[in-house]
């Protein structure tokens, strides 16, 4: 249940990296209130499906408003909210499937487009409501449901893809890491165009990656989270490149892009310069006159 | 004399066939004729079978006519397969550089590339064309001279050189068949009709009528035949209020239009059957939300890629129900036109009255065909709003059996738009009486949409015809002459196909029969009519092409004396 809606019944898993994710959404709503004397009305939370979405729901505090809508589509959903509404701040969050699955084919265009929006993509390596099947960032050769024999396909680095798909502010963090991970989602919401906070968010019920990110002295298990080195460059696209192809868990700001104009202020501006005429409905059927 | 002139230009994508016809037809207008033109090509931009087709009447049309007083001829393969098509006593013109006739004195032999190449413009080929028609159909030189003077009278250095060139490959097109022969019976002269005309084409109606209505959001991904749509609508909104953008794919569109919906903007989309399917998801995302969007799906023929060039009607029961689940999508469906423009302002109006997904189903056969119509009076269109929502009823959108006020981002009554089944703050649920209570919620919301209007005459007769969307014309071209000819038959027709006006079920369901001339090979609206209670029977055709008003005739008189033939026996 949510403290908005007692009827609500759902519930994350005790554990579930989510509720990490949800703690420095609600912190970085807050603290952008404040900042910025804006109501958190003007927020819309975009949801993809699966446990990810549900977060929605369960904001706590001031509510935003929400939209949680159809697998794969929180991307172009978010484009057209900000087609007509770039006063809006919009506030994706999703999962691996959601976002890197059925949902791959969007990140291309919005950021070649540089939506002004930031997505919180909760990486847990599996489909957690649809009970543990392979996702793309699943480990190969993990044996799931879908995968008897073990994974086939390779994993994929969603770091990688990002960045190579023109994504201008890119971060990576651990739902761990709440205090920093609501100081990214901020920075990144204040960026001018398409921001991606990656979370590794571990799923406790079918994928536990705690011990594998923090490692484990005891057991001689090297950890697979590092924090980004003070002297990363983050407007050096090929250290970040750098970055995300260690195979491990970066984490820390990898990217950003200085030069960024959202895509709202480019037709802003190529109207301003071409500067055409808005015609009336009246006189442009005066134009068809016989 | 003739009322009517019908001339068809055949020939090759590219060879200028669609333009020689709607430059002929414009010419026509301008003089105060009615005219439509009509095209069909193949999916490729250069080459393949093509041909364009100018209607022309000294009064109203119906439809772009069963046969060809003119057919113009490119090549051999456009002469073979079009002459059935010209009338007894018809015309061939043919491109003598090409091919060779033998037609008993009714073909003529023109070069007129070698004659655009002597008048020293290589580009004037269809004006040495259109000269012929004129001077065969009868229809003064003069016409055409003045078309051709205004268009290209545009302030520019060189207008009037082009002016003098077209002219003179005019006479030389006209030269070149002088005395030859002529139409038994040349076209009389038109006789000057009241108010402001205009030559337009479909999606250009249904795109300005969106906007009259206060559509301030289009994204779209090119699709044929809706394409023109997107382009249009590129071309023509530039002011701060609106957006228009193309999209990554038919997924995208939808989704777009969606969150611009959901974010207090009057937003749409065109598409076709392809695009249609691919939408089917998002469609249901907005019923299930309650979210305002339009969707203009042109049809073509179908399935899969099907024939996307063509006409069908063969979209109708997709676009009730595009998507998996129980939902009941509302359908504008324009017959002419002129009733492109109004269906696309009513759209955008119903979207925004019952806060839902409204699909404006129109067809290649009128997107794509120009026609003069009065300028449609714009102090008629309404610009409805949704009810915006003050904050008074806080979080709890969906509250209520029916419309209730909409939260717009950025204001008061946060709540999440859910396509999960959900409680009145829009959260997920999975309880039996809230599933039974948000379907009747949704439901419910349709009955603002009753007041469709229809055309109804010989309401007393026991058997009715009622066509939808582009077969309109052909079938009130069918129905006229069955009257004439002293039989007693109804006529029906609405475009609010969903939900239909109440009253006009209602007569419906006292027929004896009702007959749906539609294009499609399923028979889909009189599958509808059927299934709502009224015994209708289709007149089918699938040829990617509209009917003919002599064809569709015969087939509805076979139809009535098969009902009469029952009623006897009984």
């Amino acid at each position: 249940m949510s403290k908005r809606n007692p009827d609500y019944d759902f519930k994350w898993c005790p554990g579930c990296g989510d509720f990490g994710v949800k703690r420095a959404i609600e912190s970085a709503l807050v603290q952008r209130s404040t900042e910025k004397q804006e109501s958190v009305e003007h927020t819309v939370m975009v949801a993809g499906i699966g446990c990810s979405g549900n977060l929605v729901h369960l904001q706590e505090g001031p509510q935003p408003f929400g939209i949680h809508g159809i697998h794969g589509r929180t991307l172009p959903i978010a484009y057209g909210i900000k087609s007509g509404r770039p006063d809006l701040n919009v506030l994706i969050v999703s999962g691996d499937g959601d976002f890197l699955s059925i949902g791959g084919e969007h990140i291309g265009p919005q950021a070649k487009r540089n939506l002004d929006v930031t997505a919180v993509v909760m990486d847990n390596g599996v489909y957690g409501l649809t009970k543990g099947q392979a996702s793309p960032t699943t480990e190969f050769e993990a044996v799931t449901p879908t995968t008897p024999y073990g994974k086939l396909d390779d994993r994929m680095s969603p770091l990688e893809t990002y960045l190579s798909a023109g994504v201008g502010y890119l971060a990576s963090t651990l739902s761990t890491q709440v205090k920093q991970m609501a100081e990214l989602i901020s920075d990144a919401m204040d960026h001018p165009g398409f921001a991606v906070v990656h979370v590794q968010s571990p799923c406790t019920t079918y994928n536990d990656t705690y011990a594998a990110l923090k490692g484990n002295a005891k057991e001689g298990i090297e950890p697979l989270a590092f924090p980004i080195p003070d002297d990363h460059d983050p407007e050096d696209f090929m250290a970040a490149v750098t970055l995300a192809r260690t195979g491990r868990v970066p984490v820390g700001l990898l990217y950003r892009r200085s030069d960024s104009v959202p895509a709202h202020e480019r037709l802003r501006a190529a109207r301003e310069r071409v500067g055409v005429k808005q015609l009336s409905v009246d006189e442009i059927l005066t134009g068809m006159a016989i | 004399m003739s009322k009517n002139l019908v001339v068809r230009f055949a020939g090759e994508g590219g060879q200028g066939v669609v333009g020689g016809s709607e430059i002929l037809a414009a010419a026509a207008a301008q003089v105060g004729y009615h005219v439509q033109t009509f095209a069909t090509f193949p999916s490729q931009i250069k080459g393949g079978p093509a041909w364009g087709q100018a209607s022309i009447s000294t009064g109203p049309l119906l439809s772009g006519g069963d046969y060809l007083d003119i057919l113009v001829a490119l090549n051999r393969y456009a002469y073979d397969h079009n002459v059935q098509e010209l009338r007894e006593g018809g015309i061939v013109i043919y491109n003598s550089e090409d091919f060779e006739l033998d037609e008993g004195g009714r073909a003529i032999g023109i070069a007129a590339d070698q004659l655009a190449r002597e008048s020293g413009n290589p580009r004037a080929a269809n004006m040495i064309v259109i000269g012929a028609v004129a001077e065969l159909a009868g229809m003064p030189l003069s016409y055409i001279e003045q078309f051709v003077t205004k268009r290209f009278s545009r302030g520019r250095p060189g207008d009037e050189q082009i002016i003098e060139g077209n002219i003179k490959a005019l006479h030389m097109g006209a030269e070149a068949c002088k005395g030859s022969f002529s139409l038994g019976s040349p076209i009389e002269d038109p006789t000057p009709i009241e108010g402001e005309r205009i030559l337009i084409k479909g999606f250009e109606a249904s795109s300005l009528g969106a906007i009259a209505a206060g559509l301030d959001t289009f994204i779209g991904y090119p699709i044929s035949p809706a394409t023109t749509m997107l382009t249009f609508m590129e071309a023509n909104l530039h002011g701060d209020d609106y957006f228009v953008g193309q999209s990554s794919s038919e997924i995208e569109s939808i989704a777009a239009i969606l969150g611009a919906g959901y974010a207090g903007k009057r937003a749409m989309t065109s598409t076709a059957g392809p695009g249609l399917s691919l939408m089917g998801e998002g469609l249901g995302l907005a019923w299930m939300a309650e979210i305002p969007l339009v969707v203009a799906n042109i049809q073509r023929g179908g399935p899969a890629t099907g024939l996307p060039t063509k006409t069908e009607q063969s979209d109708l029961l997709v676009s009730l129900n595009p998507g998996h689940g129980d939902m009941s999508i509302p359908v504008i469906a324009p017959g002419t036109v002129e009733e492109a423009f109004w269906a696309a302002a009513a759209a955008v109006n119903w979207a925004e009255r019952y806060q839902g997904p409204v699909i404006l189903l129109s067809e290649a056969s009128i997107a794509e065909r120009a026609e003069d119509i009065l300028k449609p009076d714009l102090s008629l269109v309404r610009e409805e709003r949704r009810t915006v929502s003050d904050g008074s009823v806080e979080n709890r959108r969906y509250e209520g059996d029916g419309v209730s006020p909409f939260p717009v981002p950025g204001g008061p009554g946060a709540y999440v738009a859910n396509g999960s089944e959900h409680d009145e703050p829009g959260d997920t649920t999975h309880l039996p009486d809230v599933h039974v209570r948000m379907t009747h919620r949704r439901f419910n919301k349709l009955d603002v949409l009753m007041d469709g209007d229809y055309e109804s005459e010989r309401t007393d007769a026991p058997v009715a015809l009622m066509p939808w969307g582009g077969s309109k014309g052909s079938a009130r071209g069918a129905y006229n002459e069955i009257i004439e000819e002293g039989e007693d038959l109804g006529w029906y027709y609405t475009m609010y196909l969903n939900p239909l006006p109440p009253a006009l079920l209602d007569e419906l369901r006292a027929k004896e029969l009702v007959i749906v001339p539609e294009l499609n090979y399923l028979g889909q609206f009189s599958r509808v009519l059927r299934s709502m209670g009224v015994n209708a029977q289709s007149i089918t055709q699938y040829t990617g092409l509209p009917f003919k008003v002599g064809e569709l005739k015969s087939s509805v008189r076979e139809q009535m004396r098969a009902e009469s033939g029952k009623l006897a026996r009984v």
